[in-house]
C-alpha cells in the first residue's frame, strides 16, 4: 500500500469519524441531562439532510441549511414536549421503547414525504470532480467542509457549555438534577433544550455530509448505531472522548475495507460495539468507578 | 382432573379447527395462507414474550434468529452440490442419506441437503449462536442490552445482505417443500393449504403448551423473581444468569424453528425478514399483548400479523407498529392485555363502581 492510498483511507476514515462523533455528541447531550439514550438521534441527521434538500430547491444553499437546522430543532423540541416531558420518572425499558417508536414514526413520515430515493445536497464548494491537492494527495473540498464544520460544532459546544448561562444550567442538570432544581434551574426546560440542541447539531451534520454519503429516509438507524458505538467507546456522556473515539472508529472502518468485503463494513463497527460492551462498558477513556455510579 | 392449561390449549386448538371450517364454508380459504404465516410469526412472538415479559430482558434482534433459521435452511436446500459430487465430503453425506436430488426450476438436477438435515443443522447453529451471544449480552442492562441486541440484529442483516450464498439483496427463492412426515408437507402449494394451516396451528399450540408449563414451574417462578428484582433473586440463591441464558436460547430456538418452517412454506426468504423493523415489530406485539401475558402475545401476534399480511395497514405498515409501541408505552407501559386492565374493563362493562370494590 502506497503512501497516497494510505492517506486516502485516513481521510475517508476521518470524514466518517467526524460524523459519528457528532451523532455521539448528540447522544451524550441528551443522556447527560436526562439519562435517556435517544434512539431517534440518527433520524435527526436524516431529517436535516432531507429538509435542506427540499428547501434548496427554492432557496440558496446556506439559507436552506439554516432553515433545515431550525426546523429539525423544532421537531426535536416537539418530540420532547409531546412524548417525554410529562412522563413521571419513566423506567429505562419504557424510554428505550418509546424512542425506538419515535424513530420509526419519523422514518415513516419521511418515507411518505420524500419517498425512497436517495438525495444529496450539492457540493458546498466546487463539484463532484473538483479536488484539492494536499501534499500530493487529492481530496474533495467537501471532506474539508465536513471536518471543518464538525470541529466548529465541537468547539462551539465546548464554549456554549462553559460560558453561556443556558449551557451552565444544562451542565448543572447533568451533574445533579435535584440540586439544580433547588437552585432555580428549570430542569424540564433544560431537557427540552438538550433535545433541541442535539437535533440541531445532528441536522447540521446531516447537511454537511449529504453531498458525500447521500441521505435517504432510512439512513438514520445505522448512523444511530454507529454514533452509539462511538459514545460507548469514548465513555457515555463524555463528548471530548467521543471525538477521539469517532476518529478511531472511522479509521478502523475505512481500513476494514482493505481486508474484507465492503458489504461487511457495518458489521465491523457493530462487532466493535459488542466487544466494547462486553469487555469495557465504561469506554476506552471512562473510569470504572464513575461508570458504576451512573444509572442506565 | 386435567390442568386448566390443557383445557385452554384444547380450546385454542379447537378454535383452529373452527377457523378452518369457517374459511371452508365461507369460501375464504385463501385466508389460510396468511393465517399459517401469522401462526409462525406468533411462535416467534410467544418466545420473545417469555424473554421480555417473564425474564425482563429486551431483545431488539430476534428477527436475526428467525433469519438464521430461515436462511441456513434455505441456503442448504437450494445450493446445488452436483459440481462437488466427486469430492469425499459430498460422497460421504450422500451415502448416509443427507442429500437428495430434485428437479430444479428449469428442469436441471439439483443435489442438495435433505430438509430435515438442514432444519436440524439450522436449529443447532441457532443454539450455538444464542449461547455464544447470550452469555455476554445478558450481563448487560437497560440501554446497553437494547443496543447490543440491536447490534446483533444489524450484524445478521448486513451478513445476509452482503453474502452471495444468501442471495444478497434478492434473498433466496425456489426453496423446496419440507416433508415433515410422509404425507405431511410444509409447502405453499394450493393443494396442501389446509394441512399446512394445521401444521402451523398445531406447532403453535405445542409451543404454547411448552411455555405455559415453563411459566408454571420452578423456572417460571425464578424468572418472575428476576423480573421484579434481579439482585434480590440472586441473593436468594436463584442462579439468575443461567435462567436468563436458557430462556434466551429457548426463545431463539422458537424464532429459528419458525424461520425454517416459514421459509419452506413461502418457498423463499428475503433480507427484510432479518431487518430491524421486523425485530421491533415483534417487540411491539409483545407490548400490546401485555408483556408478561403469553395468551395476549399469542392472540395479538395472530391478529396483528394477519392484518398486516392481508395488507390492511397499506403503506403505513411499519408506522402502525411504531405508533402502537409509543402509545402502549406512554399510556400503559406494562402492556395492554393484562389481568388488571382486563378486570378493570370488566368492571366497567358490568357497571360495578369502584366504591363497591372498596367496601
Amino acid at each position: 500500500m502506497g503512501f497516497e492510498l494510505f492517506f486516502q483511507y485516513i481521510v475517508a476514515g476521518v470524514t466518517y469519524g467526524a460524523i459519528y462523533a457528532i451523532v455521539a455528541i448528540g447522544f451524550n447531550i441528551i443522556y447527560n441531562t436526562t439519562g435517556i439514550i435517544n434512539f431517534a438521534q440518527g433520524e435527526f441527521v436524516m431529517l436535516g439532510g432531507m429538509t435542506a434538500f427540499t428547501l434548496n430547491t427554492f432557496m440558496p444553499l446556506p439559507l436552506a441549511i439554516i432553515f433545515a437546522v431550525i426546523i429539525t430543532m423544532i421537531v426535536g423540541a416537539l418530540i420532547e414536549m409531546i412524548f417525554i416531558r410529562w412522563l413521571d420518572n419513566p423506567s429505562v425499558l419504557r424510554m428505550i421503547i418509546i424512542t425506538i417508536g419515535i424513530s420509526i414514526l419519523i422514518r415513516e413520515v419521511a418515507l411518505h414525504v420524500w419517498d425512497e430515493t436517495v438525495r444529496a445536497l450539492p457540493y458546498f464548494t466546487g463539484n463532484e470532480i473538483s479536488s484539492i491537492a494536499i501534499g500530493g494527495v487529492r481530496i474533495s473540498p467537501q471532506v474539508l467542509w465536513v471536518i471543518g464544520v464538525s470541529s466548529v460544532i465541537v468547539v462551539g459546544l465546548h464554549f456554549f457549555f462553559k460560558l453561556t448561562s443556558v449551557g451552565r444550567q444544562m451542565r448543572a442538570c447533568a451533574d445533579n438534577r435535584n440540586a439544580a432544581r433547588l437552585c432555580g434551574v428549570s430542569t424540564r426546560n433544560m431537557v427540552t433544550f438538550s433535545f433541541m440542541l442535539s437535533a440541531g447539531i445532528g441536522a447540521l451534520a446531516g447537511c454537511t455530509v449529504s453531498p458525500i454519503t447521500y441521505v435517504s429516509y432510512n439512513s438514520g438507524t445505522l448512523l444511530a448505531i454507529k454514533g452509539f458505538t462511538v459514545a460507548i467507546l469514548g465513555g457515555l456522556g463524555n463528548s471530548i472522548a467521543a471525538v477521539a473515539a469517532g476518529l478511531i472508529l472511522g479509521i478502523l472502518e475505512s481500513f476494514s475495507i482493505w481486508v474484507m468485503p465492503a458489504a461487511y463494513k457495518d458489521a465491523v463497527s457493530i462487532a466493535i460495539l459488542l466487544l466494547i460492551l462486553f469487555v469495557r462498558p465504561s469506554g476506552l477513556f471512562g473510569s470504572k468507578e464513575r461508570f458504576g455510579l451512573k444509572e442506565f | 382432573m386435567p390442568d386448566r392449561r390443557f383445557i385452554h390449549i384444547g380450546f385454542f386448538a379447537g378454535a383452529g379447527i373452527i377457523i378452518q371450517l369457517l374459511t371452508y364454508f365461507t369460501g375464504t380459504g385463501y385466508f389460510l395462507t396468511q393465517l399459517t404465516m401469522s401462526s409462525y410469526y406468533a411462535i416467534v412472538i410467544i418466545g420473545l414474550c417469555m424473554l421480555m415479559g417473564y425474564a425482563g430482558q429486551i431483545s431488539i434482534g430476534h428477527a436475526g434468529f428467525f433469519a438464521i433459521g430461515g436462511y441456513l435452511s434455505s441456503a442448504m436446500t437450494t445450493h446445488d452440490l452436483t459440481p462437488f459430487k466427486g469430492s469425499l465430503p459430498v460422497r460421504l453425506l450422500d451415502s448416509i442419506g443427507f442429500l437428495v436430488d430434485r428437479q430444479g426450476l428449469y428442469g436441471e438436477q439439483i443435489l442438495h441437503f435433505q430438509p430435515w438435515v438442514s432444519f436440524i443443522f439450522a436449529v443447532l447453529v441457532t443454539v450455538a449462536i444464542a449461547y455464544l451471544i447470550g452469555g455476554p449480552v445478558l450481563k448487560l442492562k437497560g440501554h446497553y442490552l437494547a443496543m447490543a441486541t440491536l447490534g446483533f440484529g444489524t450484524i445478521i442483516y448486513s451478513i445476509v445482505i452482503g453474502t452471495p450464498v444468501f442471495g444478497e439483496a434478492d434473498g433466496i427463492s425456489d426453496v423446496p417443500a419440507f416433508a415433515l412426515l410422509p404425507g405431511l408437507t410444509v409447502s405453499g402449494k394450493m393443494s396442501v393449504r389446509i394441512e399446512n394451516f394445521y401444521i402451523a396451528w398445531g406447532l403453535m399450540s405445542i409451543c404454547m403448551l411448552l411455555l405455559l408449563n415453563l411459566v408454571n414451574s420452578r423456572v417460571g417462578r425464578a424468572l418472575r423473581s428476576i423480573h421484579s428484582a434481579e439482585d434480590a433473586a440472586n441473593a436468594m440463591g436463584v442462579d439468575t444468569a443461567t435462567y436468563k441464558l436458557r430462556i434466551f436460547v429457548i426463545s431463539a430456538v422458537f424464532a429459528s424453528v419458525a424461520g425454517v418452517l416459514m421459509t419452506h412454506f413461502n418457498g423463499g426468504i428475503g433480507p427484510s425478514e432479518a431487518s430491524i423493523m421486523k425485530s421491533v415489530r415483534y417487540v411491539a406485539i409483545v407490548a400490546v399483548g401485555g408483556m408478561a401475558n403469553l395468551w395476549g402475545a399469542l392472540i395479538m401476534g395472530l391478529v396483528l400479523n394477519f392484518l398486516s399480511l392481508r395488507g390492511y395497514f397499506g403503506s403505513l405498515d411499519d408506522a402502525v407498529f411504531g405508533g402502537i409501541l409509543i402509545v402502549i408505552m406512554l399510556f400503559s407501559p406494562k402492556g395492554l392485555l393484562r389481568k388488571e386492565t382486563l378486570s378493570y374493563m370488566r368492571d366497567i362493562v358490568l357497571q360495578r363502581g369502584s366504591e363497591e370494590d372498596n367496601a
